[in-house]
């Protein structure tokens, strides 16, 4: 009996394992692409997988950057696991970086953060401007933060939304990424409204962006020059 | 599928007919909906039933995937059950449940990802069911393959019946839709945009009845489907008074 169950399982693996790979790479596609939804007129989770590959195809560039901001040939964005990347040392680490190339000639820099909420990992994408100051959007998401309360993050879209315009870099031209604070916000540019009863999954992600922006810092500088 | 069934049955039957659809057979469908209901009365598998209730649709096809497992585990076992030596039963009912549940994961995953996502371990977990082990040992290792087979499909519905019913309190209080995420498409009930039914930021004459409404926070968390289910325990055993135990 074992030997046939394995036959069975080991062969249905095998058949779906294509189908599998697709789907958990158009997924991961689907996150880049959420924090610029704002560009596109159809919801991002109605798109089908073939859209979803067009817009990759045509108008997104996939580059690798290391952290002293040099650009990594040979490596391709969507095989970077920033969960790996991340526990190596600092200078062998290397980051994806996704380029989308508006119809006005425009580019948007969408680069992926990680960091740790209350019960397990964070991460998104941030969506910067040409000016690489504002941020054009973001899209979060998390492997178990508590629906209702962490979860919200991911599941409220008025969360996510509220980082569209802010700055990263102060007027003294400093580094602050964005904070999300409690109750009164004081710098309206550089902080969003946290979710109550979620301070600690909301302090990770302030987290997560200051150190996540951080590390892309080398790379903005380069394109600046 | 069928023919193979066909084929292993054939030596265990003698006279009557191969699905007989009696009496005794609707009441192996019908008991788990009400008397013998997997979660309410027999209180089985409340686990799953409290962390996939957010939303309906990925309880729908949590429901789906039980009752295949359910089924099928309860028909092979009871195909086998002369064969397996008592002493390692618990074994060989695992190898049956496990591959099935591996069946739905892989099939799962390639045909909804999105869904696979949310559901994440608790499709897993099916393998611990206590309802699908329970039904096996209960039922399926003393009976004939058909009516086992029926037995799983009952037992799968009584607990989708309940997954369903809070799921839908839930996602409707909650967030204020229904059935959201699903292919055939989502109801929005309740929430500030002209989508929803009814518009808790209407403009018109009807402010004051529709402004008041913020989606329930605790509907989403899962002490909530505590709630629910024990709200659902009383109503039934309100109605349905033999379930009350009187000792």
């Amino acid at each position: 009996m074992t030997v046939v169950v394995a036959f069975i399982l080991a062969g249905m693996q095998t058949v779906l394992k294509p189908i599998h790979e697709l789907n958990a790479a158009v997924y991961n596609k689907k996150s880049v692409l959420l924090s610029i939804s704002d560009e596109f007129d159809k919801s991002i989770d109605a798109m089908t997988v073939q859209e979803v590959q067009d817009i990759f195809d045509n108008k997104i560039e996939e580059i690798v950057v290391d952290a002293n901001g040099n650009i990594v040939e040979g490596e391709s964005a969507e095989e970077v696991l920033l969960e790996v990347e991340l526990k190596k040392p600092k200078a062998e680490q290397h980051y994806p970086v996704y380029i989308y190339n508006k119809d006005d000639g425009s580019k948007l820099y969408i680069v992926s953060v990680r960091g740790q909420g209350l019960w397990d990992a964070i991460w998104g994408n941030i969506a910067l401007q040409q000016d690489l100051e504002t941020i054009a959007g973001v899209s979060f998401d998390h492997a178990g933060e508590t629906p209702g309360l962490g979860a919200e993050i991911k599941d409220n879209p008025a969360f996510p939304e509220q980082f569209e315009g802010k700055e990263i870099y102060n007027d003294e031209g400093e580094y602050t990424a964005v904070q999300v604070v409690k109750g009164i916000i004081r710098q309206p540019s550089h902080q969003v409204e946290g979710i109550s009863g979620a301070t600690i999954t909301s302090d990770g992600v302030t987290k997560m962006l200051y150190n996540g922006l951080q590390n892309y810092e080398p790379y903005f500088e380069s394109i600046q020059k | 599928m069928a023919e193979t069934i066909n084929k292993e049955k054939a030596p265990l039957k003698e006279k009557k007919p191969l699905f007989e659809f009696g009496k005794k057979e609707r009441k192996l469908i019908t008991d788990p909906l009400n008397d013998d209901n997997p979660i309410t009365v027999q209180v089985l598998g409340i686990c799953s039933a409290l962390a996939v209730t957010t939303l309906v649709y990925p309880s729908f096809v949590m429901t789906i995937a039980v009752i295949f497992v359910c089924a099928f585990s309860n028909l092979f076992t009871s195909l086998l059950r002369s064969y397996i030596p008592k002493a390692v039963r618990m074994i060989v009912q695992l190898v049956i449940i496990a591959t099935l549940v591996t069946i739905v994961e892989l099939t799962l995953k390639a045909v909804n990802y999105t869904v696979y996502k949310q559901l994440s371990v608790f499709i897993g977990l099916i393998i611990t069911n206590c309802i699908v082990m329970g039904r096996l040992e209960a039922f399926a290792m003393a009976n004939k393959p058909w009516r086992s087979f029926l037995d799983g499909i009952g037992n799968g519905l009584g607990y989708g019946a309940i997954l369903l019913l809070v799921g839908i309190v839930r996602e409707i209080f909650g967030k204020g839709t229904l059935f959201a995420g699903s292919p055939f498409g989502t109801l929005k009930f309740i929430g500030a945009s002209p989508d929803y039914l009814i518009n808790t930021a209407a403009t018109s004459g009807f402010d004051s009845w529709f402004g008041w409404y913020q989606n329930n926070g605790l509907m989403v968390i899962s002490a909530s489907a505590m709630f629910i289910i024990a709200v659902l325990i009383w109503a039934q055993r309100a109605w349905n008074t033999k379930l009350i135990d009187v000792s």
